[in-house]
């Protein structure tokens, strides 16, 4: 079938009342960006609650792959279009049956099917109004196709038209991300580890319409430059959904082994977070970001028990930690992973800096009295370290 | 001071073969299978580079075999001849220390119907002679054993088992897995009984892409890629004229200056040994490390330290090396030849290898003595307790 307009679903931004010219605008840039990086023409037009794309000399599977990277799409319809003639009037029912009779031959070869026809008459100036239009277009259709047979229930192909500036034919929905569009929100930090979780938790705050910056917290000689060029790859699958991606990578191995040489070893990794957290509370301050993003799930390792979460949390001053994955089952993630396309980059056996010198048996119920008066042991050169940290900060811009 | 002692993974290619290579891939670009003089030309290089590899082998240019290296090689030495031969039978040998291009392609095998005998080996990675006479069997086709350990640099002891081979059973062929032997020792297959030999291009200064099988005539082989016929139909597609140039150019080259580099490999390896040892305690050498041994290939086991972490601190001094085997070492992965000589577990993890070439230096080897005398000690202290 060759299609050559897309209407576009959007949900929840339909809702917002007066702001809402603010997420359709901002729906609509976001599907240009994406588009620009697609072979063919497009324009975008947003009328009356719904947006179009018209298309020509364009790939239609690419076209789609990058739709879904936009939030706040829930759906995308490949559509047949019919324009208004010279007068500017509507074709007239006639005209309309042929197109709906060959859109099913186009995209249905095996017509073994149910159907209902769904009209919405927006242009109240057509002459028949949606009731009869259903009605003589499922006829029209049974005539034609003695194969297929009426579902008003629950039919397998809902075959859409609708009456308004022109005349859209429409029955198949791509699934769209969801979520709102990017740049409705404002920026959080992500720390960005390396495996599985921390990227999806980006994926889904910035489905809320966040713009996500990262910070990587790098380990040499520990860890390998390709532990690095992971995080900037994952970093780089979250690019596909944001546009950009600002990665901070942080040298961390100094911090480390100062307090593996200077604190309990079963506290190393509690203590090593709240520094971890420590940094990146302060580069997102910097950086004017809202919030923390982390990829902690309540018990999955030692360093998530809620006793490690509280211990961790209270070191972040300047903003809240924003932990979308924190009632999620191992496998709920994963699927996730796999879904955004994450999932084979992070399982990469690199060693990451939260490893490399776990205790056998780190404490599993740290309490934030006693972790602070360990923490005192470093007071000599901890904030100079943090400091030197944060001033050899390096930046990479990951653009997609 | 860059210091690349990772030569068993990949070396630099000589200059001479770079360049020849570029020339033929711009001027010299024909088919071989041209009818016209482009066609010739290139196909002239073809020749030429067989005989020249022939002649380092005291071999037949018509029994070398192009390939795309070490790994095609050996799936083409272990396919072909066990499809062949199976008539004669069904039971191969080989070692467990072989690299995995042997290993797999004899697991393959087996689920094709094959049975494989796996040798073991002693302390030193050496597989005994006695193992392999009682391994033997009216009905074994093939013997594969490799003419270097890449993990450990042990030789394992070749000659001796093609003089045992042909005693015990004529009929069985043999071949050699020679990618790390080749350009190191002085090979010649038919005094030392060996049918097939695998050799690659890029561990002797020549072009990644590139190897050759040395099929002594008469051998029974079947191909196992089929197409346009070229090379007798044993290998289909059209040959790699500047790879297959630039491997005779490379390995005309390592063979001209033969006896004065391997001394001084030897007597290198054997400096970086004794300094080593001096300088460093709880430290332990694989395999055996005097004159019997490669001159290139050092394995060294330094107790509590991680070899993957010590890599990157020398990688931070512009020293290049391997942990393990390096083929394998972006996946957890045991070390086979390290198990099979029994390396204690804990050890396992921290077994480092230097591999040196022609290029390496007395000051690069003293470079890294001083560089590990100060980097270990610091890793040493901060360990996973």
């Amino acid at each position: 079938m060759q299609y050559h307009a897309f209407v576009i679903k959007y949900a929840e931004i339909g809702i917002k009342g007066k702001n809402r010219y603010i997420f359709e605008e901002a729906l609509v840039r976001q599907m240009r960006r994406v588009l620009e990086r697609c072979e063919g023409k497009f324009v975008i037009t947003r009328v009356a609650g719904r947006i179009y794309i018209e298309a020509s000399d364009f790939d239609f599977d690419e076209t789609i792959a990058n739709l879904q990277t936009v939030f706040g799409i829930t759906g995308i319809c490949p559509a047949v279009t019919i324009e208004r003639d010279e007068n500017a009037k509507l074709p007239d029912y006639q005209h309309l049956s042929e197109a709906v009779i060959k859109f099913i031959e186009g995209v249905y070869p095996d017509r073994h099917k149910t159907f209902k026809v769904k009209c919405r008459r927006v242009d109240k100036t057509y002459p028949m109004d949606s009731m009869e239009i259903d009605r003589s277009l499922g006829g029209d259709i049974l005539e034609h196709f003695p194969e297929m047979k009426v579902d008003v229930h629950d039919p397998e192909i809902w075959l859409n038209v609708e009456i308004r500036e022109k005349i859209n034919i429409f029955s198949e929905i791509i699934p769209g991300p969801g979520g709102m569009p990017l740049g409705t929100s404002g920026k959080a930090m992500l720390l960005l580890s390396g495996g599985i979780d921390s990227p999806v938790a980006g994926y889904m705050i910035a489905k809320r319409g966040v713009e996500i910056e990262a910070v990587y917290f790098n380990a040499p000689p520990y860890t390998s430059e390709r532990a690095r060029q992971k995080v900037v790859d994952l970093a780089g699958i979250i690019a596909k959904y944001t546009g950009k991606v600002r990665l901070h990578v942080i040298n961390f191995t100094e911090i480390q082994l100062y307090i593996y040489d200077h604190c309990p070893h079963d506290e190393l990794t509690i203590i090593m977070r709240r520094y971890m957290m420590k940094i990146a509370d302060r580069i997102a301050a910097s950086q004017n970001c809202l919030g923390l993003i982390t990829g902690e799930s309540i018990g999955q390792v030692a360093s998530q028990t809620m006793q490690s979460l509280l211990c961790t949390n209270e070191v972040v001053e300047d903003m809240p930690v924003y932990r979308p994955l924190i009632a999620f089952d191992k496998q709920d993630i994963v699927d996730i992973s796999l879904k955004i396309g994450a999932y084979d980059t992070s399982i990469l056996p690199y060693e990451d800096c939260c490893t490399i010198f776990v205790a056998k048996h780190p404490v599993t119920k740290p309490r934030a009295d006693i972790i602070r008066k360990h923490e005192l042991d470093l007071a000599d050169k901890i904030d100079e370290l943090v400091q030197t940290a944060l001033d050899t900060d390096e930046v990479v811009e990951i653009r997609k | 001071m860059e210091t690349y002692l990772d030569n068993s993974a990949t070396t630099m290619c000589y200059p001479d073969v770079a360049e020849l290579v570029s020339k033929i891939m711009t001027q010299d670009y024909g088919n071989p299978s041209s009818m016209h003089h482009k066609g010739l030309v290139a196909e002239n290089h073809v020749k030429d580079a067989a005989g020249k590899i022939a002649a380092t082998l005291k071999a037949d240019p018509s029994e070398i075999m192009f390939t795309s290296g070490g790994t095609e090689s050996d799936n083409l030495a272990l396919i072909g001849v066990a499809r062949a031969n199976m008539r004669a039978g069904k039971h191969l040998i080989t070692t467990q220390i072989e690299h995995p291009a042997i290993l797999e392609t004899m697991k393959h095998l087996e689920s094709e119907g094959f049975e494989v005998t796996y040798l073991p080996v002693d302390e030193n990675g050496l597989v005994r002679l006695e193992d392999l006479e009682h391994a033997l069997r009216s009905d074994t086709i093939l013997v594969s054993m490799m003419f270097v350990n890449n993990e450990i640099g042990a030789v394992e002891p070749v000659a001796e088992a093609g003089t045992l081979i042909k005693r015990v059973n004529p009929s069985t062929l043999f071949h050699v897995d020679a990618v790390q032997g080749y350009g190191k020792f002085r090979i010649c297959p038919k005094q030392m009984g060996i049918d097939l030999l695998s050799v690659s291009g890029h561990k002797i200064h020549g072009p990644k892409g590139i190897g050759f099988l040395y099929i002594r005539s008469g051998v029974k082989i079947t191909p196992i890629v089929y197409g346009g016929g070229q090379q007798k139909g044993m290998r289909s597609g059209t040959e790699n004229v500047p790879g297959i140039a630039g491997l005779a150019c490379a390995a005309e080259e390592i063979y001209e200056n033969f006896d004065a580099q391997h001394v001084q490999m030897q007597e290198l390896k054997h400096y970086f040994i004794r300094t080593l040892s001096e300088k460093l305690d709880n430290i332990r050498f694989n395999g055996k490390t005097d004159e019997t041994s490669a001159p290139h290939i050092i394995s060294v086991s330094i107790s509590g330290i991680r070899a993957e972490v010590l890599l990157h601190a020398l990688e931070d001094k512009e020293i290049y090396v391997s942990a393990g085997s390096a083929c394998a070492s972006n996946r957890p992965h045991v070390s086979e030849t390290l198990k099979a000589i029994h390396v204690q577990n804990e050890l396992l993890d921290s077994t480092i290898r230097f591999s040196m070439s022609v290029f390496t230096t007395k000051e690069q080897i003293d470079y890294t003595i001083e560089t590990l005398c100060a980097i270990v000690p610091m890793l040493r202290r901060y360990s996973r307790q």
